[in-house]
């Protein structure tokens, strides 16, 4: 393979309590791709992105960003929680949320200017919020929350982005304006890396894709390994993928 | 005294001067930070703290013998600091939900801080009367020294506070996110705790072990009400806090015998009560009636769409109808048909009912309007 490896994971094995979420996972991303992470609910998506990110404590393995630790390469890296994950009824404005993606190259203390919110507005215009970015957080509709979350990891500039369940909970024209965000992004080279749901979409948004329950079952291309067998291995049902021709 | 009397008095009487500062700065402090609190859904941490500090107290009492209150307050901030670090513990090492560790802890330490207490009380010695005022705190007993040690520690709140305003604020809304922009959220953690454990120490002599969490969740529940701003809330939240103090000292000095402590409190509850009555946004009152007045357009536009269908059959569309034709209909009222004859949509002529040229060009456009509102 000529491409560059965008994130490495190597053994990767995260427990809560006593049961291992994730087992001896090996992953190799490479760069460019739309890659989708999917598989039944507890398979450990959400966990596998967290670990990557160091919000979770991995038991073993190790990951690695262009061959260097994930602390040396923070800004090549942007992350799109769960919606669900915060309050929205946090007294701020959707500019401000937007405006928390500069802060990372900011660093410590150092305030946000005129040009951190430049590009913030930048953002919001990207996603199409330029119109809200004054308006209360939680005066929000659930897909217009999802685009201030994308937003926010715009603004971070980054190569390689995380995203868990950017679909969940918005409306079609919404899921439209983020898949083609998520397309431009590919196009101008980054990673994008999502947690799915959605498998009938799979085909048709993503290029690459990871099955993934607990251990790997798989990785790679779309068209080579997004099939049956591999769909069964993953959900323990017989799924049939054939939905679409 | 009155309170007239009071207001004349606080700038020139040392005493009643030294105790509406220390509660007008200890309301700010507390204000400032429990909004930290109320934003982490860490309401109850403050009370599980202040009930966590008075084994403290005791025990500082029992070792020195002496009841200098800077002694006894660096024991009671040892043992709520021992009782955050508890509960924390509790949470992350078993499944045990929060309010479960902080109902725990809560009473663990008060029962043993009361046992302790009482176990005092015995004792031959002279100096033991008093400790029980830190149960609902004594405002008089404040000095000079005591609210220069609350000034101190706003300040250094407060430069905290600016300094890291940013972490606090990423941290608050989205902990995980901050984590991955690589700020080092245990030590940003660490710093809101620290600042909220020293102020509800330093409020223990004033209001009291039992009711100091009310100093922390009140004004910050009645400024989250005026501001979808966390700047201004904050700042609110330590308006609220400091008038609750003056407010309170004021009012238990002109009433001789009422405590200070309580009283406070029940101020800046009613802060809270006027706040989610009366807020704008997010107040009871409004809410209810705008969402009245709201019903009150809704049923006008239905009966007048209702009456538009009727009309539209009609060459003319002032042919008059009857109004019992209406009576089948939800959302029609006499009151309603009142209104819309008041707006010269509609005419009435007896019992017969017509709409004007206003009220079909209007009752057209009204479909219209609604499409443009819902986009």
């Amino acid at each position: 393979m000529d491409k560059k490896i965008a994130v490495q994971v190597d053994d990767l094995t995260v427990a809560y309590n006593y049961k291992p979420v994730l087992w001896d996972i090996d992953l190799e991303i490479p760069e460019g791709v739309l890659m989708a992470i999917v598989g039944p609910n507890g398979a450990g998506k959400s966990t596998l992105i967290k670990a990557i990110l160091g919000i979770l404590k991995p038991i073993a393995g190790s990951v690695s960003i262009y061959g260097k630790p994930y602390d040396q390469q923070r800004k090549l890296v942007a992350y799109v929680p769960q919606k669900g994950s915060v309050d929205w009824d946090f007294p701020t404005t959707a500019l401000d949320v937007v405006m928390m993606g500069t802060y990372g190259s900011l660093g410590w203390i150092k305030r946000p200017g005129q040009k951190e919110k430049k590009a913030a507005l930048e953002a919001l215009e990207k996603v199409g919020m330029l119109p809200f970015k004054g308006r209360q957080i939680s005066q929000l509709s659930g897909g217009q929350q999802q685009r201030i979350f994308l937003a926010r990891a715009l603004v971070q500039d980054a190569s390689i982005y995380f995203m868990d369940e950017p679909f969940q909970g918005v409306d079609a024209t919404t899921e439209i304006a983020i898949i083609n965000i998520l397309k431009e992004l590919r196009k101008a080279g980054k990673t994008v890396i999502v947690v799915h749901h959605d498998l009938q979409t799979v085909p048709e948004y993503f290029d690459w894709v990871t099955f993934l329950n607990v251990k790997k079952i798989a990785t790679g291309p779309v068209k080579d390994i997004f099939n049956d067998d591999n769909l069964t291995k993953t959900y323990g049902i017989n799924y049939k993928v054939s939905i679409q021709e | 005294m009155d309170i007239q009397e009071y207001f004349s008095l606080v700038f020139s009487d040392y005493t009643l001067r030294t105790i509406t500062l220390g509660t007008a700065v200890l309301g700010a402090v507390t204000g400032m930070l429990g909004s930290f609190a109320v934003l982490r859904k860490q309401s109850l941490l403050g009370d599980a703290i202040s009930h966590a500090a008075l084994p403290g107290i005791a025990i500082a009492f029992l070792i020195t013998g002496a009841k200098d209150s800077n002694t006894l307050l660096i024991g009671a901030l040892v043992s709520g600091l021992i009782g955050t670090f508890w509960i924390r513990g509790i949470v992350t090492k078993t499944h045990l939900k929060s309010d479960t560790a902080l109902g725990l802890i809560l009473s663990l330490f008060f029962g043993f801080g009361m046992l302790l207490l009482t176990f005092i009380q015995k004792q031959p010695n002279a100096n033991q009367a008093g400790l029980d005022k830190y149960l609902f705190g004594q405002a008089a007993t404040l000095v000079e020294s005591d609210v220069w040690l609350m000034a101190i520690i706003t300040g250094l709140c407060l430069i905290v506070l600016l300094f890291f305003w940013k972490e606090f604020k990423l941290f608050l809304f989205d902990a995980d996110y901050a984590k991955t922009l690589g700020f080092n959220t245990k030590f940003i953690d660490i710093l809101i705790t620290s600042f909220i454990v020293l102020a509800i120490v330093l409020g223990l002599q004033t209001v009291g072990v039992v009711l100091m969490s009310a100093m922390l969740l009140a004004p910050a529940a009645a400024a989250r009400q005026w501001t979808n701003s966390l700047s201004k809330m904050v700042l609110l939240a330590a308006i609220f806090g400091a008038f609750s103090g003056v407010f309170g000292t004021a009012i238990s000095a002109s009433q001789n015998n009422l405590s200070t402590g309580p009283v406070i409190v029940i101020v800046a509850s009613v802060f809270v009560i006027f706040s989610f009555i009366f807020s704008p946004s997010r107040g009871l009152l409004f809410r209810q009636i705008r969402f009245i007045s709201n019903r009150r357009d809704l049923e006008q536009q239905k009966t007048l769409a209702f009456m538009y269908h009727i009309a539209e059959t009609h060459e003319n569309i002032s042919h008059p109808h009857t109004i019992k034709i209406l009576n089948n209909f939800q959302g029609y009222t006499r009151k309603t048909l009142q209104k819309l004859v008041d707006k010269d949509y509609v005419t009435l002529d007896g019992t017969m009912w017509s709409l004007t040229e206003k009220g079909f060009e209007t009752a057209a456009n009204l479909y219209n309007q609604q499409a443009i509102k819902d986009e």
